[in-house]
């Protein structure tokens, strides 16, 4: 494809010096800028404490200490603040399968009355940035209405805010509204219900959508920071971001560094196998809203 | 409006010549009642949660701004008490001041080095995978991750920083220590964490650039800046103007970076609006200032969210 430099102009040998000197001060650039960093990171970890703090610092270790690892496994408690991420994420994710599905194919599909009324109410709240709105979400967390039940310290804490969002939501009431008419109404006249239709036809055909709003619900609990600081003043149910930062003061270097590597190999690990179409989703537009 | 409806044919059951039988008056309303039964049932737990969640919260911060607000006891109304406090506290314009700073900067530094490097890549015909996994990758590692890498590169003493200055015979810096310098330390970690979308976002925009537009403009004699200026620039003008929007409204919203890295300090050198908001409400228990705080930031935001929304949507509709 012609792009901003012609093709003749990269042919001529002028052209392809140019062009191969530029590619490899590119990938240079890159390896160093956002690879290194993450070299330095996990190599850090396998330091000794005396060979981390030496100036000018060598770039591989003298020796490779698994310490650091075993000691943020054990020291740190990370299974447990490991374990309390993944069940928050979980939960998360299935709650806003289940509810924001059901809520888009009500949307989508079965008319209810008001339906437009409450779709804006929904797409309003994308103009809400969430943030802003911390500090009243949690004392309703705290206290919540009609209830009157405490939810801090709970993984329901973050599971049902999570079903709240507007993004995603939409994101499968498009899909479900492009899906081919004929085929809902032929399951329907062979006498399927609404909920076997949903089950049946609509969730296998909408396969694509909802690998993309797993990963985002995933990615998103994985990564919160401010509102699980905030939820979770139990020190035992922290998740693990909130859980390195309360223990970063007191705690040997090469063991938060090695905590930290490992707190993000499962979001590294889910990117690097489902990268081409994390990629692919972004680059349609849809990631960021 | 179902009633008036089942009523002519009502009428025309009465007349005796018809041979079909009269359709059961209720049985389409009963029909319609159960639709929307049904249609409620799949809507009921997704509209819960954005009724607790999201609306009543956004209602509760305005309410709760004009209130002496303290958890525990009975709330009550305080006027415009909160903002006149708010507005006193020397901390209010430092944290304005920083998060608009910071936002600038992000925007000039977090703009300008992607939009650079997604121009090279679209010109670069190898490796593309790699350009983008290695992009991408500081974006999946986790914020407070980054932030504390980072804090550790800052390290006055063995910190890589530092180290790369002295590599090169420069004077050191104290980064995130220094009250100077705090603030650009922290826009460097938040470019580093967040590039890697806008580089990939803006990538698939130049990719939908037709070619022959750039084979025109060469042809009209023009060099490679005017072709990008000309061509380029215009043509992407839309992703550009949106991806801006975005990252003010995501960058104005900062809180792990200064949270982590420097606690606010030095002298309040990088307390920004949302880290305010959190002293307010968790150090001085002043749910009411933090709320007022809240709703500022939230007018502020809306405008820029506003903005985005009606520029997605008239590209919808184009």
């Amino acid at each position: 494809m012609r792009t901003l430099v012609s093709p003749a102009t990269l042919a001529r040998p002028r052209g392809r010096i140019v062009y191969w000197t530029v590619f490899t001060a590119t990938v240079l650039l890159f390896a160093l800028a956002f690879l290194f960093p993450v070299y330095w990171m996990v190599t850090g970890a396998m330091k000794s404490p005396d060979e981390v703090a030496r100036t000018p610092p060598t770039l591989v270790p003298h020796h490779w200490h698994t310490g650091g690892y075993t000691d943020a496994w054990d020291l740190m408690r990370l299974p447990a603040h490991l374990w309390n991420t993944v069940v928050q994420a979980a939960g998360a994710w299935l709650c806003q399968i289940v509810f924001c599905t059901a809520a888009a194919y009500a949307l989508s599909r079965l008319r209810p009355a008001f339906g437009k009324f409450v779709l804006g109410g929904i797409l309003a709240t994308l103009m809400v940035p969430a943030q802003a709105l911390v500090v009243p979400k949690y004392l309703t967390v705290a206290d919540l209405p009609l209830l009157h039940t405490s939810l801090l310290n709970d993984p329901l804490a973050i599971w049902l805010p999570a079903v709240a969002n507007a993004f995603n939501l939409y994101l499968l009431k498009r899909f479900f509204d492009q899906l081919p008419r004929d085929v809902l109404e032929a399951a329907e006249i062979d006498g399927a219900g609404r909920t076997r239709v949903l089950w049946s036809v609509v969730l296998p055909m909408s396969r694509p959508v909802l690998g993309v709003v797993s990963i985002f619900a995933l990615v998103a609990v994985w990564q919160d920071f401010l509102w699980p600081l905030m939820v979770f003043s139990d020190t035992d149910r922290q998740p693990i971001s909130v859980a390195l930062v309360q223990l970063s003061q007191n705690i040997p270097l090469t063991v938060l560094i090695a905590a930290m590597v490992m707190a993000s190999v499962p979001m590294v690990a889910l990117f690097l196998v489902f990268q081409r179409h994390i990629v692919a989703g972004i680059s349609a537009g849809s990631t960021k809203g | 409006m179902t009633k008036t409806a089942e009523r002519p044919s009502a009428q025309r059951a009465a007349v005796p010549p018809r041979t079909r039988p009269a359709p059961r008056p209720d049985g389409r309303w009963r029909r319609t009642l159960t639709d929307q039964l049904h249609a409620y049932a799949f809507l009921l737990g997704g509209l819960l949660c954005f009724a607790l969640f999201s609306w009543y919260p956004a209602v509760r911060a305005v309410v709760i701004a004009f209130q002496k607000y303290t958890p525990g006891s009975p709330p009550q109304w305080a006027g415009t008490a909160n903002f006149t406090r708010v507005l006193h506290d020397p901390e209010f314009t430092a944290a304005w001041r920083n998060t608009l700073t910071f936002t600038a900067l992000a925007l000039l530094l977090g703009f300008a080095v992607p939009f650079l490097l997604a121009l090279v890549l679209n010109e670069l015909r190898h490796a593309r995978a790699f350009f983008r996994v290695a992009v991408y990758l500081p974006v999946m590692i986790p914020p407070v991750v980054s932030a504390l890498l980072w804090k550790w590169f800052y390290d006055p003493g063995a910190g890589l920083a530092n180290e790369a200055l002295r590599a090169v015979h420069l004077p050191t810096s104290n980064w995130s220590n220094g009250a100077d310098t705090a603030l650009i330390s922290l826009v460097i970690v938040a470019t580093w964490a967040n590039m890697g979308g806008t580089v990939l976002i803006y990538l698939a925009a130049l990719q939908s650039i037709p070619g022959e537009l750039y084979e025109a403009a060469e042809l009209d004699g023009a060099n490679l800046l005017q072709r990008v200026r000309h061509v380029t620039v215009p043509q992407t003008r839309f992703v550009i103007l949106m991806l801006m929007l975005l990252q003010i409204i995501a960058t104005m919203q900062v809180f792990t970076e200064p949270f982590v890295i420097t606690g606010g300090g030095p002298e309040n050198a990088t307390v920004t609006v949302l880290y305010l908001i959190y002293k307010y409400a968790f150090l001085y228990n002043d749910f009411g200032g933090a709320c007022a705080l809240s709703v500022m930031l939230l007018v502020l935001l809306g405008v820029f969210s506003a903005g985005y929304l009606r520029l997605t949507r008239s590209e919808g509709d184009a």
